[in-house]
């Protein structure tokens, strides 16, 4: 199912039984990367002792009232910029229904006039996915309901930790322009990207600082979209495509056996890899809606957005297109959009610039540099090591052992070699070494020439051996395979 | 001898105390002698924080002996409706579902009040969260009217109004989300004043109706009541709502007079067709004439889409109130009837936890935001309240300041109108356009009514209007007749 294999107005589909075809649209909640949660000042921390980051704002005691954080603001709004949003003045308003992890028993949430409206998000393939809205609202606590099934009408007691009631969140909502399971599972990997790159959230699905939730259905070519089902508790990336494939192929199972899709919120269980019914339409809230009279609407100065647009880091798929243009690709391929969200792009440019050769550059870069060691790398220096290889003074194996060590000490690569004593070997001193090798390992010779190829191993590690490891693998084997021929 | 004759002012309190003349201790004694005599029968008070306040007044004259400047209101002993929020201390609402819930915290005008050398003395009954005119919705049993204590003290401030009528503070905070504040001020015949919406915090009020609730004072005088205004009133970073323009000078524009003042009667806040005490029409008359002698220019003027108020407001308060009282669940704080399933706690605390009144209002609001009458209901009424904000700007263009009765009627006997809702409900109608628009409103004493009774003329005045709406009430208070009884 997961086979992408003709076109659907120009992009990937995803090939169901019967000729079905997927939809999804995602909705994605971050945590705002802000020092103090969204109205009040208590600290937005992740793993307190529970219920120790609360005041009477965020527990909604009576008389309490909200004020909007500044930081929040600023953050939704460079988001919804990264994401080519229109910011517009926006209102926030009250959600209400009754739930003993939200103590007000409503959300504060903009509702509609959000922040950010119209936007797009390209995917590595170049598929484009429209961005509905991205508003802003606070999160609610965190209840862990003890005994029963786990969950709160079957539990014995529940406890609720306030610590992350008041979070600043943005909900990011797609438009149904998902074909794809793999096309959803792009998306989030390049939307964390983006929420990184911007500092607007750690964009942690571990840690519950991104959570997705999926809108899925399935429908017949050339007809509307079916019946959708929104799916929740979907943990990982990896969670979101199984998922996905699941519940399309329920949805289709249904379609075949004469049913309808009832529209539905759906649980995802990781451990069953199914999803159940949460709650059906018709049992869906009236959350009741209105303008939070608490707070004010807020209009956005246009220089503050210009003075935003001006600030925003070059996004991930921009950085992809430069890179991959710099080596020579039509197209981002897995080696450029690996360094790109290793964040050492700008390391392979400048290499490339000064003559690397595009793919040794990129190798290294994609396996053997910590990013993290990154800074210790002047660019002159990479494109020196890559030199020595494609010179034939460095072995690949030696290279990539240069390269780590550059990044841990700052040396230059020309010495680092020199202390290893990486030398290219002369290829007569060699011949000579694998002579003496096949003389040494005799029975693993007959069996070489006698086709038995892993015999080889023997010879070569003797050879190994007597060189320290400075010996070119590749060289040796060539040498090996000319005597066996000869 | 009229209530402002007999007691000393919080002006005269303050002076006297701050200048050493009198001991804050023996002002606050002498008000708890009026209260052991007459609160029995009147019930102004919740809670009455004798001992907190004695410590606190020897506090206050223990700082004025040592040469501090201990604030504007120093020694003066002041009541807050059980509606503020008081650290430590059972801030109730009058409502069982708050049972004894202290506040871990002050509303800013309580700290405004401390810090300015006040002494609180007590937390006054209501209408349980501010629902209703007459203060007989509390859940610890009505308030009386000092001045006959067979009726009503108005309401929902009616513990605040009664304390300040009866001399058992010299001045209260109240709130205001229809004529809260200055329909009990009417009926127990002293000032009540609701500010512009956002120029008192309102951090620390339990709402009831976020966009209209204010808190004001409560005074025997026009000048005490600008006194109490200015030491809360201010912009307050912790309520977003609130007015970033400084406080105005009340007190320095009280004797600037009326003269040349454009005063405007509004026509359809004189019970022309009917439901309005004859003595109350008649003595707001007497008022614009007074005013009018004082050097003002009267005119009727028209305000249309007032007469639509009353329905707006109780769409409007009823859906805030709705949700601003969703909290009250069970879960965290206050009362709790367990049962097996969370939905049943729900349900068991809210059922014993609020009053008839609140329950009604609740399932109004809640109604009112439904999916597929927000429209019909909710969002018409806001665009009433859009079209009684502009006819009070074209008022005001002609107009500095506008004049009404601040209630239909005289205090009413106990139990007369709680048999029908909206009877009750229409006690409210010349207060509540000016809530809706957030504009400022006040009640002063004017003559009396029937039973002799006193009447209450309410001015109004546009956003930030507060100077001139006081300085009216000043001319008011001055050629009020008096016999008050």
């Amino acid at each position: 199912m997961t086979a992408t294999t003709a076109s659907d107005q120009g992009g990937a589909f995803t090939e169901l039984p019967s000729g079905y075809r997927l939809v999804v649209g995602l909705e994605v909640h971050v945590e705002l990367h802000t020092a103090t949660k969204l109205f009040c000042g208590c600290p937005n921390q992740f793993g307190d002792d529970p219920n120790t980051n609360v005041c009477p704002v965020c527990l909604g005691l009576p008389g309490s009232m909200p004020v909007l954080n500044a930081q929040a603001m600023e953050l939704a709004m460079r988001l919804g910029r990264a994401l080519h949003c229109e910011v517009r003045p926006s209102v926030f308003a009250r959600k209400n229904y009754f739930y003993p992890d939200m103590p007000k028993d409503y959300q504060v949430s903009q509702y509609d006039q959000p922040t950010n409206v119209d936007g797009h998000l390209d995917l590595p393939d170049g598929t484009r996915i429209g961005i509905e809205r991205a508003h802003i609202e606070e999160d609610t606590g965190k209840s862990t309901h003890v005994g029963g099934g786990g969950r709160i009408h079957d539990a014995a007691y529940s406890l609720v930790d306030y610590n992350r009631c008041g979070v600043p969140l943005v909900e990011i909502v797609s438009r149904p322009d998902f074909r794809t399971a793999e096309q959803a599972k792009a998306y989030v990997n390049e939307l964390r990207a983006i929420l990184v790159a911007t500092g607007v959230s750690d964009a942690k699905m571990e840690e519950g600082s991104l959570r997705v939730d999926a809108n899925v259905s399935v429908h017949q070519p050339d007809t509307p979209f079916g019946t959708r089902c929104e799916i929740k508790n979907i943990n990982s990336v990896r969670s979101l495509g199984r998922a996905i494939e699941y519940e399309a192929l329920r949805q289709v199972d249904l379609l075949e056996a004469g049913e309808r899709v009832i529209q539905q919120t759906r649980h995802w269980n990781e451990d069953e890899g199914r999803t159940h019914m949460l709650r059906s339409k018709e049992e869906a809230e009236d959350y009741r809606y209105f303008p939070e009279p608490d707070l004010v609407p807020m209009v956005p100065d246009p220089a503050r957005i210009e003075a935003i647009d001006a600030a925003l880091p070059r996004l991930p798929a921009e950085r992809r297109a430069a890179l991959a243009e710099a080596a020579g690709r039509t197209l981002p391929d897995e080696s450029v959009t690996i360094v790109v969200d290793r964040g050492l792009d700008e390391l392979a440019l400048d290499a490339v610039a000064a003559g690397a050769d595009a793919d040794r550059t990129l190798t290294h870069l994609q396996h053997d540099l910590d990013p993290d060691h990154a800074a210790n790398v002047p660019a002159a220096h990479l494109a020196q090591l890559v030199e020595l290889e494609t010179s034939g003074a460095l072995t690949a194996s030696q290279a990539k052992q240069v390269v780590a060590e550059m990044g841990e000490t700052g040396k230059a690569p020309e010495a680092i070699a020199a202390e290893r004593g990486f030398e290219a070997m002369d290829t007569s001193e060699l011949e000579g070494i694998v002579d003496e090798a096949i003389a040494a390992n005799g029975e693993a010779w007959e069996k070489y020439c006698a086709g038995e190829q892993k015999a080889q191993g023997a010879i070569v590690g003797h050879v190994m051996k007597a060189t320290r490891g400075q010996a070119d693998g590749k060289l040796v084997s060539q040498l090996l395979e000319q005597r066996r021929s000869a | 001898m009229s209530p402002v004759e007999r007691f000393q002012t919080a002006a005269g309190v303050a002076a006297a105390v701050a200048a050493g003349e009198r001991s804050a201790r023996s002002v606050l004694d002498e008000h708890l002698a009026r209260i052991d005599e007459r609160e029995g029968e009147i019930h102004a008070f919740n809670h009455l924080l004798a001992d907190e306040a004695r410590a606190r007044a020897d506090e206050i004259d223990a700082r004025i002996a040592a040469g501090e400047d201990v604030g504007p209101l120093a020694g003066v002993p002041v009541a807050l409706k059980d509606n503020l929020c008081t650290r430590g201390i059972p801030t109730t609402c009058s409502s069982k579902i708050l049972d004894d819930w202290r506040p871990p915290y002050d509303a800013t005008v309580v700290t405004r009040l401390r810090d300015a050398g006040a002494v609180v003395i007590g937390k006054t009954n209501l209408d349980e969260f501010a629902m209703g005119s007459s203060t007989e919705n509390s859940a610890f049993g009505p308030t009386r009217n000092p001045l006959d204590t067979s009726r009503v003290p108005g309401g929902s401030s009616g513990g605040s109004a009664a304390a300040v009528a009866a001399g058992f503070a010299p001045i209260a905070l109240g709130s205001d989300t229809g004529g809260s504040i200055r329909q009990p001020a009417a009926l127990c015949g002293v000032v009540g004043a609701k500010p512009t919406y956002g120029r008192a915090s309102r951090y620390g009020l339990i709402a009831f109706a976020s966009s209209l609730d204010q808190i004001g004072p409560f005074a025997r005088t026009v000048e005490d009541a600008a006194l109490l205004m200015e030491v809360v009133g201010g912009h307050d970073p912790l309520d977003a709502t609130s007015i970033p323009e400084p406080f105005p000078d009340l007190r320095g524009t009280l004797g600037r007079g009326v003269e040349g003042l454009r005063i405007g009667l509004v026509e359809e806040l004189l019970g022309g067709e009917g439901g309005f005490q004859p003595e109350v029409q008649t003595r707001t008359r007497e008022a614009a004439d007074a005013l009018e002698a004082a050097g003002a220019k009267v005119d009727v003027v028209s305000v249309p889409a007032s007469t639509y108020g009353l329905s707006a407001y109780y769409l409007i308060a009823p859906a805030e109130a709705s949700s601003n009282l969703a909290r009250f669940d069970g879960v965290r704080f206050g009362l709790r009837d367990e049962r097996a399933t969370m939905g049943e706690t729900y349900d068991a605390t809210r059922t014993a936890g609020f009053g008839a009144e609140v329950k009604r209002r609740i399932m109004l609001g809640t109604y009112a935001l439904s999916s597929g009458y927000y429209d019909a209901y909710y969002g018409k009424a806001q665009r009433v309240r859009t079209m009684i904000i502009d006819d009070f700007d074209a008022a005001y263009e002609r107009f500095d300041v506008l004049l009404s009765p601040a209630s239909p009627c005289v205090a009413f006997p106990l139990g007369d109108k709680t048999a029908d809702p909206l009877t009750m409900y229409l006690n409210d109608v010349c207060t509540i356009p000016s809530s809706l628009a957030g504009h400022p409103a006040m009640s002063v004493p004017f003559g009396t009514g029937a039973e002799g009774l006193p009447v209450g003329i309410q001015v109004m005045a546009p956003a930030l209007g507060e100077e001139q709406m006081f300085r009216v009430a000043a001319a008011l208070e001055a050629a009020a007749p008096g016999g008050a009884r």
